[in-house]
């Protein structure tokens, strides 16, 4: 796969849909994870599809460095994606990418089989940072994509206080960012992205700096509200029962580049609970994956040996 | 309360030893005038209202060039800060400029605009356009690139990108700047006008020096002292604790 990065450029266009890619409609039978691709399947345009993507950059000494390596995803309309990987494989790039914030050096990314041309209000990215402007009210918050898109002042207002009802944060209208604890910020960028009503949410590791409580509270309520507004969710996250929990299907990465290592169908019944069982069997068989990933990771930035089982453990226990 | 107490004695001191000098007229009244005769042309002034006209004049157009030099030094330094071309080219030369007094611009000011109100709002303009590009040249680079990234995703772009996003998000990084471009302005008035019979505070405390009367000078001088103090207070004090206040970087309460 190495000879990818220097030869991607000539590659033939890509194809824009690729049927072998096709995950799985949600709540298929199968029992516990199940890895695909499913050659044969009818398909539908998919909501997002990736195709060949690659992105290199110049690092400071000049060299050329690929970051991502011919990723290939789709997701349906009303999936929801979980992508994991080791930190550094550039997963929050990505949806930087499908977001229209960065550029890709080569390959698409399609919406409803479109290209798409910059950033745009169907895609809502929810940042790792959040981006809460500190200089407007919850309630102004919310209602910025909106106030973009010129949508009337009376109708903004409906809409603002419907979806701070649905995050259970409408007596917060009128506070500022800084007044709210962590995880209340964190339902204020969600209640934000959905009320741009975007037809796919992304939603870079929005969980990772809240405490246990915190997150399986809101891992609830991401879920309700998913299953209430029909939205399209690509979620990144480097903790493997995290995706489990949520997600219909995991794309794992692979560290530097990154690619595609492998995508995985989770058949588990809603609501999951990350303590269940269940779970941490699914997240075992992605975990062994994972390690190994993790293992190049620390080789290349520690120049350590393979001897990563404490972080191995960490990362297991989240 | 104690702060009071010495601030009334500091200023009760500094009278005293100004009306002791004055009475031991160890100058004529024409040079050294008292307090008392400070006062009184402070009061006549604004009985037979020039002083009135003449801040109403001066006010009016130091908020013009104050404006212009705000959204023209915004804009500037926008640009500045976010092309590395810019910031290499015209860098070194905006700082560079910021060593020349705005009144050295006069005499070209005259030659534009030809002895005329504009000629005064151009020396404004060249006296806190730079303080305001420099600092929004800066508040570009402070500010965290999230916000901008954030903006853009939720729908923003051009115009609306910077006004409802960049701005905002990088006040409190200019306001310091904002407020430098503020004073500079208004010495840039009071000096303009000195140099031109134009109504304004300017020309009325030359008209002073004309006559002979320091009451008059030293009255003008302290209006012009008090409206920048008053500015400052009331204006930028207000701006910077709501600014604060909202981004949480004091406690609310």
């Amino acid at each position: 796969m190495s000879t990818n990065a220097q030869n991607f450029a000539s590659r033939p266009l890509p194809v824009p849909i690729d049927p072998t890619r096709v995950g799985t409609p949600r709540g298929k039978a199968g029992r516990s994870v199940a890895v695909h691709p499913l050659r044969g399947q009818a398909f539908e345009t998919p909501k997002v599809a990736l195709t060949d993507i690659c992105l290199s950059y110049r690092t400071q000494s000049g060299q050329r460095m690929l970051a991502l390596d011919h990723i290939n995803l789709q997701v349906k309309t009303g999936e929801f994606l979980c992508i994991v990987g080791p930190s550094g494989c550039g997963k929050s790039t990505l949806l930087h990418l499908i977001a229209g914030l960065h550029q890709q050096t080569s390959g698409q990314v399609l919406v409803d089989g479109k290209r798409i041309a910059g950033p745009g209000t169907d895609r809502i990215l929810i940042f790792q940072e959040l981006g809460l402007f500190p200089w407007l009210t919850v309630g102004d918050n919310v209602q910025f994509g909106m106030k973009m898109k010129g949508i009337a002042k009376a109708e903004r207002e409906e809409k603002t206080r419907y979806y701070l009802r649905l995050v259970h944060l409408l007596q917060f209208k009128d506070s500022y960012i800084h007044q709210l604890s962590g995880g209340m910020r964190q339902r204020v960028a969600l209640a934000r992205a959905l009320a741009t009503e975007p037809d796919v949410l992304l939603m870079d590791e929005p969980f990772a700096a809240l405490d246990a409580q915190t997150r399986d509270l809101l891992h609830d309520e991401l879920e309700r509200i998913w299953e209430e507004t029909g939205r399209t969710i690509i979620f990144v996250t480097h903790n493997v029962r995290e995706a489990i929990r949520l997600g219909d299907r995991v794309a794992l990465l692979t560290f530097r580049p990154g690619r595609v290592k492998r995508e995985f169908t989770v058949d588990l019944p809603r609501p999951r609970v990350l303590e269940d069982p269940s779970v941490a069997r699914a997240a075992g068989e992605i975990l062994g994956q994972l390690r190994e990933e993790i293992n190049r990771s620390l080789e290349v930035e520690y120049h350590v040996g393979t001897k990563p089982h404490i972080e191995i453990e960490k990362e297991a226990q989240l | 309360m104690k702060r009071a107490a010495r601030l009334i004695i500091f200023y009760a001191a500094l009278f005293g030893v100004w009306t002791l000098l004055a009475e031991l007229k160890i100058w004529p009244p024409y040079l050294f005038p008292t307090p008392w005769g400070v006062a009184q042309a402070l009061y006549s002034g604004f009985q037979d209202h020039t002083f009135v006209i003449a801040i109403a004049v001066s006010l009016r157009r130091v908020l013009i060039g104050y404006a212009i030099s705000v959204v023209l030094g915004m804009l500037l330094g926008l640009g500045v800060g976010s092309s590395k071309f810019l910031e290499e080219t015209m860098g070194g030369l905006l700082v560079s400029l910021q060593s020349l007094p705005s009144i050295c611009w006069w005499p070209l000011a005259l030659l534009w605009f030809g002895l005329s109100q504009n000629a005064i709002l151009f020396v404004v303009v060249m006296g806190s356009l730079l303080s305001v590009t420099l600092a929004m040249e800066d508040g570009r680079k402070q500010m965290p690139r999230i916000y901008g990234m954030a903006g853009r995703n939720l729908g923003a772009s051009g115009f609306q990108l910077f006004w409802y996003v960049l701005l905002p998000a990088s006040l409190p990084f200019i306001i310091s700047g904002l407020k430098q471009g503020w004073a500079f302005a208004w010495r840039s008035l009071i000096t303009a006008e000195m140099l031109y019979l134009s109504l304004g505070l300017g020309q009325v405390l030359m008209m002073g020096r004309d006559l002979n009367d320091m009451s008059a000078v030293i009255a003008v001088m302290i209006l012009i002292i008090a409206i920048g103090y008053v500015v400052d207070g009331l204006v930028f004090k207000s701006m910077e604790s709501r600014l604060q206040r909202r981004w949480g970087l004091i406690s609310s309460t």
